[in-house]
This record gives C-alpha cells, structure tokens and sequence, in this order.
C-alpha cells in the first residue's frame, strides 16, 4: 500500500497556542486511520488541515503525490463528515445528497441514481422527501455520510461522527462504519476521543496529545505495548507503576521482583511499568508475588473491578470472581503481562506526555 | 393569581391606545361628516391625485429597502467573520446615530442639502457649481437608508450569524466554490432575516411623512403627506381614515405573503 496522504512536518498554532508542533504522518491507501487523543490534542485540527478548512503555518499536505496544502476544500478530492451532521436543513434528503453532484453538473439520471444508491447503503431507502430536523441524530449522521460519499471521495474524513449519539446507537454505527467501508474500498480517516471506537474500527490508530504523535500502530500494539504512561493511561485502564529494571527480564516493583520479558533496558535503571487491571491475578493470601487487601469492589456486567491496596499502591484488577471488601489475597502477574517503558527523558519530554 | 392576570396592564394599554383608536379610524373611513355609512374614503384612493402619492411611495420605499439590502447584506456578512470585540465596535457605530431624535438626525440633513447648505458651501468654496439636492426624490430616498438602515442590519446580522459554520464548510467540502455557496446555502438560509429587514425598512418608509416632509419639501407629496394634511389642515378626519384603512390593508397583504414565504416563521412579519 502507497502513502495516499502525506503531512510533512506540519505546525499550527491559533495566536499563541501551539496546536501541532512539527507533526508529520502519512496515511496509506485503503486504510482506516484514527486520530485518537483528548480534546485539545490537535486532532480535528489535523483532519481540518487535511479537509482544507485550515492552513499549516508550516508544512506541506501532499495528496497522491501533488502538493495540496494551498487548494481550497472544494479543490480537493476528499469528503467530511462533520460532527455535528451539518445537513443543509432548507434541502430535502434527496436535496442534501445531490448537493455534490448537482455542483459537478452531473445527468438527472444519474443523479437519481446515486440518491438510491447511497440511501440504500446507509439502509435509508425511501427518505429522499424528508427534511433533515424530521430525522433521528442518527438517521442524519447516516445522510451525512451519504451526500459525502455520492460524491466518490477518495478520502472520507469524519470528525467525531458518533459523538452525539447515544450508546447503542454508537456500537451500531460502528459497525455499520466498517462495513461501509470495506464495500466502497476507500480510505477512512477518523478523529475520536474515545478510546473503544478507535479500538474497534481502526487498522491504524495515531495516539495524540498536546500537539504531538504519542504512538502509531494497529490495535492490539497501542494496546498491548503501549510506548509510553500516556497511551498506557489512556487506552484502556491500566496500573502505571514506578519500577527498576535490575536486569534483563527482571523488574523490580514495590519492593517485590516480578519476571517480565522485555531486555535492552539496562540494569538498575528506573522504568515505567504498566500492568493491566485483567492481567493481575488475585489469588489466596500467601502466594503470589504480592500480599494487599480488598478496599473496593464495584460489579461492572462482564467482570468485578476491584481496588487491591498492596504495599502502598492502589491496584486496579478486573476479575470474574468476587474478592469481598477486607479479603487478604496474593496478588501475581505474568512475565508477558508486565509491560516496560522508558522514563521520560527530559521534563519536556514529561510535559508532552502524562500531563493531561 | 395565574400568569394570565399579569397581562391586565398591557391588555389595558393595547385597548385604550391600539384597539379603541383603531375601531374610531375605521369608524371614521366608512362615515361621512353626518355619520352616514360611505365608502367615498376608500374608494378616494383610486383617484389620479392620490394613487399617484402612493405609487411614488411604493416606489421611493422600494429603491430605499433595495439599497438598504445591498448595504446591509455585506456589512451583516462582515460582522459574522469578526471577533467580537471589533464586532461589537462596528455595531455600536452603527447605532450610536439612533441614539439621536429622528426628527433632528432628518433636519441635519435638511442643513447639509439644502441651496445654501453644508455640500453646496463646499461645492462653491471649490468654485464647482451648486447641487439639486434638497427637495428631490433621492434626498427621500437618502433620508429613508440612512434611518433605516439599522433595521435591515440587525435582523440579516442575526439570520446569518445562526447559519451553522459547519454547513458552510460542508458546501465548501461537498465541491461549491465561495460563490456557489453563498447562492445555494447562505442566501436561502438568511431568508428569514432577509425578510424580517425588509419588512423593517419598507412598511416605516412607504408610511413616512417627516422625512419627505424636511427633505421633499412641499413638492414631493408622500401618502404619508396625503393622509397627515387630511388630519392637519383639511381637518377631514373621514377622508384620512379612508386612506390609512387602504394603505394598511395593503401592508397586511404583503406581510402575509411574506409570512408565507417565511417557512421558519422567526421573521418580523405576523
């Protein structure tokens, strides 16, 4: 797969407020991208940028190989959905979809065409002589997605699309999302905030904050290594410990040694230790590699999340079997579990990093 | 005590001093000086002299409301993509004349247009020769935008200022170019606005009489004119009544058929 996008070394700042600070990042042809981060983090700042709804102070936006960064949005061959729909409320949804088309000079017929092509694809046949306040959040968000890819888009851009939908509705139309796109085969880049969409939808997921790339990878890598305390914090819970690296594979925490899998680290020097809450094992007192006591449990559906304080720290664990508040337990984790990241280098490093 | 009963005083206040002098207008157009029922007042309107004060009122109101509009819309554009401390400076501007009497913002003109005036002092400082000015159409119609204006700026401003930012970009996105869009999306979504001003500007203009009276002089009669020297001079409360009946019936009319174009109903018009 080619670099069907590429930003090179893009900073923006609003007066004073640096949003992106020499951001660079490319995005293949085909792939469902996700821009993930709090708000502030730059995000919807880059697919803006991306859109041509705001210019880099510095950088280039290349497009297929041409220069784009000074073309106006309607220049260029991409498509958005915005967050909050943006539907055109004095058109119909017929109206809405052929907006696109009708610019481009396109035949009646095909026009029609493509009106039932799209309503259909969003499984909202028959609303071409609806107006768009009659629809549902989610009936609209589905029309903005048609009237953006009537129009055959190489780039679909969405800007928080699902944000104003309720939670069902959400896991819905993420789905639905997927699926759209495996049929039209284009590529799809996504900003979010939240972390399970990302998660779910994503073959790449781009980690932001403050300005910077945190991390870039698939799912499971943001997930299962994450780079640094930030994307660890942030995707998914997770206990985030002080530890010493005594040597290859063996992490000192709490006091306590824990067999872990990850070298090149050095010895005894200081790392952050990421475990997450399903991976800590509560077993019977005595065993394991730490002793703690129950000091909260709360039922969750799926499993039990449970605060074990043990030698000073509060730990998160998830489990389906219920350890009653007071209990004594063991607490173990195993090697591959246990995940090893560098200190920041630098205070700066710092500031781009943890602090929310 | 239910809320109903805290509209007493405005009930009171729109009985005395809309309904009743209402009811005595109509009373009036449809009598004659011995109380006998007529339709002499109304059908008055119909005659060369007063039709063609009309006609040049809705003319006159007309061109005024046009330039209003094209004044208007491009400020009320403006002032959307401004931040809002450079906004609110161009508004206040733009009202601080209003805090002036009408009657004395009219009469300044009246000194800079008339044959001895400020302009034509200027003119012949400038060894120019002197200006037509007072006494004209176009002073009326000057008179009328600069009052007016305000009205049609404030309400476009509104309109447009509501308009989603987002619904801009996703024409913008969707292929239009800046002047496609502004046809396609922005006009037809300011067209409560648009119809709130000129509902503004047109029904004060078209009813003046101050206005043609300072700057018109007495050679421009208005329907205003006609009407006010009935009451004034003439001293026939009958034939004014019969004249004000026909030229509300005829702002009704429009701002009916503007309501009806006024799909979201938030405009001025009933």
């Amino acid at each position: 797969m080619s670099k069907l996008i590429d930003l090179q070394n893009i900073t923006k700042a609003f007066d004073s407020n640096i949003v992106l600070d020499d951001m660079s990042l490319y995005i293949r042809e085909n792939e469902f991208l996700t821009l993930l981060g709090p708000s502030g983090c730059g995000k919807t700042t880059t697919l803006r940028i991306i859109g041509g709804f705001e210019s880099p102070d510095k950088g280039r936006v290349v497009f297929d190989g041409t220069d784009i960064t000074a073309w106006p949005p309607n220049k260029r061959q991409l498509n958005t959905v915005f967050q909050k729909y943006a539907l055109f409320p004095h058109m119909d949804i017929g109206e809405n979809i052929a907006f696109g088309l009708r610019i481009k000079n396109k035949p009646k017929n095909y026009i029609q065409d493509k009106i039932k092509y799209a309503l259909k694809l969003v499984n909202l046949d028959g609303y071409e002589k609806r107006m768009p306040d009659s629809l549902s959040g989610g009936q609209q968000q589905r029309i903005a997605i048609a009237r953006a890819i009537v129009n055959e888009p190489k780039v679909l851009l969405l800007d928080e699309p699902l944000g104003a939908l309720d939670l069902k509705l959400r896991q819905d139309m993420q789905y639905e999302l997927i699926r759209l796109k495996n049929e039209l085969g284009i590529t799809f880049i996504y900003v979010t905030h939240d972390q399970e969409e990302a998660l779910t939808m994503s073959d790449t997921i781009v980690v932001m904050n403050q300005g910077y790339i945190q991390q870039i990878g698939t799912p499971e890598m943001i997930y299962n290594e994450p780079e640094n305390a930030f994307v660890a914090d942030f995707i998914g819970d997770s206990n985030i410990l002080d530890g010493i690296m005594i040597r290859d594979e063996l992490v000192e925490i709490l006091g306590a040694r824990f067999a872990c899998v990850d070298k090149g680290f050095g010895e005894h020097k200081p790392v952050d230790v990421v475990i997450r809450p399903e991976d800590v094992e509560l077993t019977v007192p005595g065993s394991g590699t730490l002793q703690g006591v129950v000091s909260h449990v709360i039922f969750k559906g799926v499993h039990y999340e449970m605060e074990v304080m043990a030698c000073g720290f509060e730990w998160l664990v998830q489990s389906t079997r219920m350890f009653p508040v007071g209990t004594q337990v063991g607490l173990s984790v195993d090697p591959f579990n246990i995940q090893i990241m560098n200190k920041p280098a630098s205070e700066d490093e710092e500031a781009i990093g943890v602090n929310e | 005590m239910n809320k109903k009963t805290l509209a007493f005083p405005y009930i009171f206040w729109a009985a005395a001093f809309i309904v009743i002098p209402l009811c005595m207008v109509l009373y009036y157009g449809v009598t004659d000086k011995t109380g006998a029922f007529t339709l002499e007042n109304i059908v008055t309107m119909a005659t060369a002299e007063h039709s063609k004060a009309l006609l040049l009122s809705i003319e006159l109101s007309l061109a005024s409301t046009v330039i209003c509009f094209l004044l208007a819309y491009p400020l009320a554009m403006m002032l959307t993509g401004m931040n809002v401390s450079t906004h609110s400076f161009i508004v206040l501007i733009f009202i601080l004349p209003m805090w002036m009497n009408f009657l004395l913002r009219t009469l300044a003109w009246q000194t800079l247009l008339e044959k001895t005036g400020v302009i034509n002092s200027i003119l012949g400082f400038l060894h120019l020769p002197p200006l037509e000015l007072i006494n004209t159409p176009g002073a009326i119609i000057l008179g009328m935008v600069y009052n007016f204006l305000p009205f049609m700026v404030l309400p476009l401003y509104n309109a447009l200022a509501k308009i989603d930012k987002n619904v801009i970009n996703a024409a913008r996105d969707l292929g239009a170019d800046s002047v496609q869009t502004f046809f396609r999306v922005t006009l037809p979504l300011s067209l409560p606005g648009i119809i709130s001003g000129v509902t503004m500007v047109f029904i004060p203009a078209l009813t003046t009489f101050v206005i043609s009276t300072l700057l018109g002089g007495s050679k421009i009669l208005l329907i205003g004119n006609v009407i006010e020297q009935e009451f004034t001079q003439t001293g026939n409360w009958h034939l004014g009544s019969g004249l004000s009946i026909v030229l509300m019936i005829f702002i009704l009319v429009n701002m009916v058929a503007e309501a009806a174009f006024d799909k979201e109903g938030d405009g001025a018009s009933l």
